[in-house]
């Protein structure tokens, strides 16, 4: 065991196939006690088993204008990502569209409304995308030859489509009962996917045992302080594409609680750099009735997780024992915000009112997300002059079984004008 | 009643290396406090400052996780296996 304020030795690095790296990651320091560690792939304090972060050295932040000059993707802003040297791998993920929905915001009654639309993230039509781009990267300066994770879909298919293009062997490790599009859209890839009878808790902690025992880079276990930066690009995003300012107030879906975090510390290094100007926006955390325990510690003002078998459609947000739910609770009650659960069936509504009045179909976290503004909006908590976000995480064709309904009553006919004159004419329709 | 108590290498460094080790109780919290005794270093991470299970560590008995069991005062059997899992989060 290391003394406080010692280096710790990183794990053996196994062999590995590609070119020695330019790249170098980060050291590390603990959250609660402020341990400091040498680069390594471990996302736990030998000291007080407190999460590790990053630790920066910004001599001084980029400007807008070489901001604006870079590349069209995530890497623009390098500095405020755990990397020393030009990323190597993934160098396309990030700037999804930040789509404005004036319908939306009139359903709301806030002033203005935008999407971060991440349904359409490249490569694997998620949000995390960004964050498997920094650990990935992550994991070949760090010299691990395989990667893998425990995932609720969206990881997996990101994990799958990100390792293939690394030449890098990947583990993936998901519950067995997960929609048939999010297997199949990581199987296609050809990973090791091992489907595992529990709940995502189980494979969770199964992943947190094999990382342990078998070295491998796991996105979101031992590579977790790393790969979590990746989502403060969300909040870069945001600003940049809004003009360089920020809105007054964003909605996060919360399956461990890590983005509503994350969105705090992206907005907050973006002010502190000085390249926007304002406040942190206020932020609010949606899920589902049947796995909401991050709401209930903000509704309750608790400290105390009370775990949860989660029992949603939401399945990408179904993590019943999330270890980040209490920093996200406390970053909504320390901005100003609040959270919000809503039912299947509001889910449902959220997914086709996004698609009816914005033009963009997401998966059932993104319903959950717009149900949960919705809910906000009518209780206050959104208030009039607000000009909001909605974090839209994932796209609507991986959970196409929510709104299986859609089609049931879709007129079908002859080949024939007279039945399609009929068809136009009904008197509903006309 | 012997059951076994399964660490991860971080808190392994604690018990001389070794990764597993026996003790006695009827419930998890008396196996629990019999293995912190004998591992004064160890005991911070396994247990709070009121006895509690500390709170960046997860306890499985025979790999379901004791908060659904009643916590430390979870039974346990001859044989049963605990495993401290360090509560890393996923998502």
């Amino acid at each position: 065991m290391s003394l406080p304020g010692a280096v710790a030795s990183p794990p053996e690095p196994r062999a590995r196939k590609l070119d020695q790296p330019r790249l170098r990651v980060l050291p590390l320091s603990c959250v609660l006690c402020g341990a400091q560690y040498d680069p390594a792939p471990s996302a736990v304090c030998e000291q007080c088993l407190g999460p590790l972060e990053p630790v920066y050295s910004r001599a001084a932040p980029p400007t807008r204008d070489l901001i604006s000059q870079r590349e069209h993707s995530l890497w623009r802003y390098r500095e405020f990502l755990p990397l020393a040297g030009p990323p190597e791998l993934s160098r396309d993920s990030g700037m999804t569209p930040l789509l404005e929905s004036p319908a939306l915001a009139q359903k709301l009654g806030v002033a203005r409304l935008w999407l971060k639309n991440d349904a359409v993230s490249h490569p694997s039509l998620s949000f995390k995308d960004r964050v498997v781009a920094v650990a990935i990267n992550a994991a070949h300066a760090l010299g691990l030859d395989t990667v893998g994770c425990a995932s609720t879909g969206n990881l997996a298919n990101a994990v799958a489509a990100q390792a293939v293009r690394a030449g890098l062997p990947a583990w993936i490790f998901i519950p067995h009962d997960l929609e048939p599009a999010k297997i199949i859209a990581t199987a296609v890839y050809g990973p090791h996917l091992v489907r595992i009878r529990g709940t995502y808790d189980d494979v969770n902690r199964l992943c947190v045992q094999a990382a342990d025992r078998f070295g491998w880079g796991i996105v979101n276990v031992n590579l977790r302080g790393y790969y979590g930066e990746g989502s403060k690009t969300v909040a870069f995003e945001i600003a940049e594409q809004l003009g360089w300012r920020l809105p007054t107030a964003v909605v996060a879906p919360m399956a461990g609680g890590s983005l509503v975090t994350k969105l705090r510390k992206g907005f907050t290094e973006f002010l502190d750099a000085g390249l926007v100007a304002g406040r942190v926006p206020r932020l609010f955390g949606a899920q589902a009735d049947g796995c909401a325990p991050i709401v209930h510690l903000v509704h309750d003002n608790s400290d105390v997780i009370q775990p949860v078998i989660p029992n949603t459609i939401a399945r990408s947000l179904a993590i019943g024992s999330p270890a980040d739910g209490l920093f996200a609770a406390r970053t909504m009650r320390e901005t100003g915000g609040w959270a919000a659960a809503v039912s299947d069936q509001q889910i449902v509504a959220g997914i086709r009112l996004l698609a009816e009045t914005s033009g963009v179909f997401t998966e059932t976290a993104g319903g959950v997300t717009v149900a949960a503004a919705l809910d906000l909006a009518e209780s206050g908590r959104l208030r009039a002059d607000d000009e909001v976000v909605l974090c839209i995480t994932g796209n609507g064709l991986k959970t196409v079984e929510a709104v299986g309904d859609t089609i049931r009553d879709l007129p079908t006919i002859a080949p024939r004008l007279r039945e399609l004159a009929e068809l136009v004419e009904q008197p509903a329709l006309t | 009643m012997p059951v076994t108590l399964s660490l991860p290498t971080i808190l392994a460094r604690l018990t001389d290396g070794r990764a597993t080790v026996e003790a006695n109780g009827t419930t998890v919290g008396e196996v629990v406090t019999q293995v912190a005794d004998r591992y004064p270093q160890l005991a911070p991470r396994l247990k709070d400052e009121n006895g509690g299970p500390y709170p960046f560590v997860g306890f499985y008995l025979n790999d379901q996780d004791t908060r659904f069991l009643g916590g430390f005062d979870a039974r346990v059997n001859e044989g049963d296996e605990i495993t401290v899992v360090i509560a890393v989060a996923g998502g």
